[in-house]
């Protein structure tokens, strides 16, 4: 019987969580103007989470887009369809690799690096402190943080696709000689704007406000001492990533299903 | 402040740099052209049967790529009406062009292709084409050429 | 001298439980208006807990807090965020924002509050750090900063705005003899000169009482004994005297709750 209680006391715990996350994620975003009043504050968080991010992002991009040329020719070519090898390393870029693994890298770089700050906030008390100096944390401290993080993952999504699709033509039409002309007149031909770039952008924005919502909110959450904020650091990777490959598998199967 | 100014222009320079990413993106490696975005105006067509034709499936003329499937649904008579969006860079099609769906190569997607005709005045926005071809159902062509083979054989089998 | 005539703070059967422990069952205490008051207790008792239900941090079971004659848990976040305007707690951590300097936490609530110009506001934080004797400081980052010195400069920012009351967290623990010397004078001399009530909960009772008007001993979820500094050390009460002055044994034993002895020692260890 203990077992079962004890499930049952876990199930519940999950809920109330998943509850105050919501509640916490609509005060942050009810204080989201500060992006206006207090630009520069923003700012500087998209520095810290965007451009610092920059780096494992652009490489990832370009190794991803070199392999993909790589496989992709030998695969295509046993059925003669090398020349489209452009459209392949596109479409897979535009349609998935770019938008998760971008959030997957996002998450293992900014979101432990959001958790992690708010975490000590809280667990030195300057998140208290600033409570009692009457300054709201929530529209302080997160809403910046929040706000910058899901702006610039589209941003990054995009570089990341960018990056590799001239990572595979390095490859293809640099290395192996694959046609350059056909390279791109099939990939052009064959990738359509609304249905793979934009979804593909659908999807990094949709990643990219889950990924922060759960890095701030673990922050925010932890238990205030440095093992609290370990603990929420690693929870934050895991959780974000499961959810981006979650969240992958269910856009893709409404954007690019059978209507 | 110096440390600021260069964290701005970093974070100016990032955000320009995934912006141009994106318009790369949509132009280069999408079929995206600035003027299918404005200026595109509306046929409609009716077929008896579309086959395998989808919304968003090319519309070509002479081959070259006009305009996209945009709406396809069924009249009261039972004929298909497909509704379709045309390129404003193509303004002087004929009114009295045909429509027929085709198959790219062999066994790929299916799509419409316009045979321009020869009257003067143009279609215009929520004009309809009236010649129009269906698509080819595999199915009836077999049986069709079975019958015909029957049909050939049976006289010589006196 | 009666704390209840002019209470700046009135606390009236304060309840409050933690899990399934009470940590204050019927407590009631009156702050006076312009005066230090020393809250005591041993480790545990609850004091920072009182002070957060004083800034509204945390809700009472029941019973009620009043500060200015505002009913603190009723009040709705505008209210309440007023209210801590005019209130000040100082953390036994100092609470410092890491990533600003000495002289920017000091700015940071008048920035917050105030459309200040910078120059004025630059003539506060001076203001502010020389009451506390780090003006030349002002540069230094909160890492840098000793334990009495980042607790100086919570100090100053905590009465950057002129609250009208001041709360301290066990200000003076942990602190060498000088920076302890440098807490307690600073608690007094700026609670006269600019006017405050202070708050000051600690467990230091020498500290505390040279520099306390008042003084409330808390455990066991209420008020044990209260009265000025003087009238404590004098008290009958077993209670107060080993508190007082630190006795090992008595009301609260030496020895944690254990079978007898001789059993324990001859029946082996535990199965």
């Amino acid at each position: 019987m203990s077992g079962v209680r004890r499930l049952g006391r876990w199930m519940l715990g999950r809920i109330m969580r998943l509850g105050r996350a919501a509640v916490f994620i609509a005060e942050v975003l009810a204080g989201a103007g500060i992006v206006l009043t207090r630009f520069r504050l923003f700012v500087q968080q998209l520095h810290a989470v965007g451009v610092l991010t920059l780096v494992i992002i652009l490489v990832s991009g370009l190794f991803v887009g070199m392999v993909l040329g790589l496989q992709g020719y030998y695969t295509l070519v046993d059925f003669g369809a090398e020349s489209s090898l452009g459209l392949l390393v596109a479409l897979s870029l535009t349609r998935e690799l770019g938008p998760v693994i971008t959030g997957l890298l996002f998450a293992g770089r900014a979101g432990s690096a959001l958790t992690a700050e708010i975490g000590l906030m809280k667990a030195t008390e300057q998140l208290a402190g600033m409570e009692m100096m009457a300054v709201n944390p929530v529209s302080r401290v997160v809403a910046p943080r929040f706000i910058a993080g899901w702006f610039a993952m589209p941003l990054l999504a995009a570089l990341f696709t960018a990056v590799g699709v001239w990572g595979g033509h390095l490859v293809g039409v640099g290395l192996i000689g694959v046609d350059e002309g056909l390279f791109w007149s099939r990939m052009q031909s064959g990738v359509d704007f609304y249905d793979d770039i934009v979804n593909g952008v659908i999807k990094s924005i949709v990643f990219g406000f889950v990924v922060t919502w759960i890095a701030v909110f673990e922050g925010y959450d932890c238990v205030p001492t440095s093992e609290g904020v370990a603990r929420a650091t690693t929870r934050t990777v895991v959780n974000s990533s499961l959810a981006v490959l979650g969240l992958d598998f269910i856009l893709t199967s409404l954007m690019f299903g059978e209507i | 402040m110096t440390g600021n100014r260069w964290l701005e222009l970093g974070v100016g320079l990032f955000v320009v740099g995934g912006l141009a990413a994106l318009a790369v993106l949509a132009f280069k490696v999408g079929n995206l052209t600035s003027v299918e975005i404005a200026d595109g105006y509306r046929v409609i067509a009716r077929f008896d049967n579309i086959g395998q034709l989808k919304v968003k499936a090319p519309v070509t003329l002479a081959g070259v790529r006009v305009g996209r499937v945009t709406h396809i649904e069924m009249d009261d008579n039972f004929y298909a009406v497909v509704t379709m969006t045309l390129s404003g860079h193509h303004k002087n099609i004929p009114k009295d062009t045909g429509a027929s769906i085709r198959t790219a190569g062999l066994l790929g997607e299916q799509y419409i292709a316009l045979e321009p005709g020869g009257e003067e005045e143009v279609l215009k926005d929520g004009d309809e084409i009236t010649l129009t071809q269906s698509a080819l159902v595999l199915e009836k062509l077999i049986s069709q050429f079975l019958y015909s083979k029957a049909e050939g054989a049976t006289p010589g089998k006196k | 001298m009666n704390p209840a005539d002019n209470a700046l703070v009135e606390i009236r059967d304060l309840s409050f439980r933690r899990g399934e422990r009470a940590v204050f069952d019927g407590l009631s205490l009156d702050i006076p208006r312009g005066k230090v008051t020393a809250i005591l207790g041993s480790s545990g008792t609850g004091k920072t807990t009182l002070l957060n239900l004083i800034g509204g941090r945390l809700k009472p079971a029941a019973g009620q807090v009043r500060v200015d004659g505002l009913s603190v848990p009723g009040l709705r976040t505008k209210a309440l965020y007023a209210l801590r305007k005019r209130m000040g707690l100082l953390f036994q951590s100092g609470a410092l924002l890491t990533d600003l300097s000495v002289f920017e936490n000091v700015a940071f609530p008048i920035r917050e509050h105030t459309r200040l110009p910078e120059a004025i506001v630059h003539h506060l934080v001076l203001l502010k750090l020389e009451l506390v004797g780090l003006r030349g400081a002002r540069g230094l980052m909160p890492a840098q900063l000793s334990g009495g010195m980042a607790r100086r400069v919570a100090l100053a920012r905590a009465i950057a705005l002129d609250p009208m009351m001041v709360m301290y967290d066990e200000p003076f623990t942990g602190l060498d003899p000088i920076s302890k010397g440098v807490i307690v004078k600073l608690i007094r001399e700026l609670n006269d000169a600019l006017g405050m009530t202070s708050v000051v909960v600690s467990h230091d009772v020498a500290e505390a009482c040279d520099i306390a008007d008042y003084v409330y001993l808390v455990g066991d979820g209420r008020v044990i004994a209260q009265g000025t500094p003087e009238a404590m050390a004098r008290s009958e009460s077993s209670q107060v005297r080993q508190f007082m002055n630190g006795l090992p044994d008595g009301p609260v034993p030496f020895h944690y709750p254990a079978p007898g002895y001789a059993d324990d020692l001859l029946g082996g260890p535990a199965p």
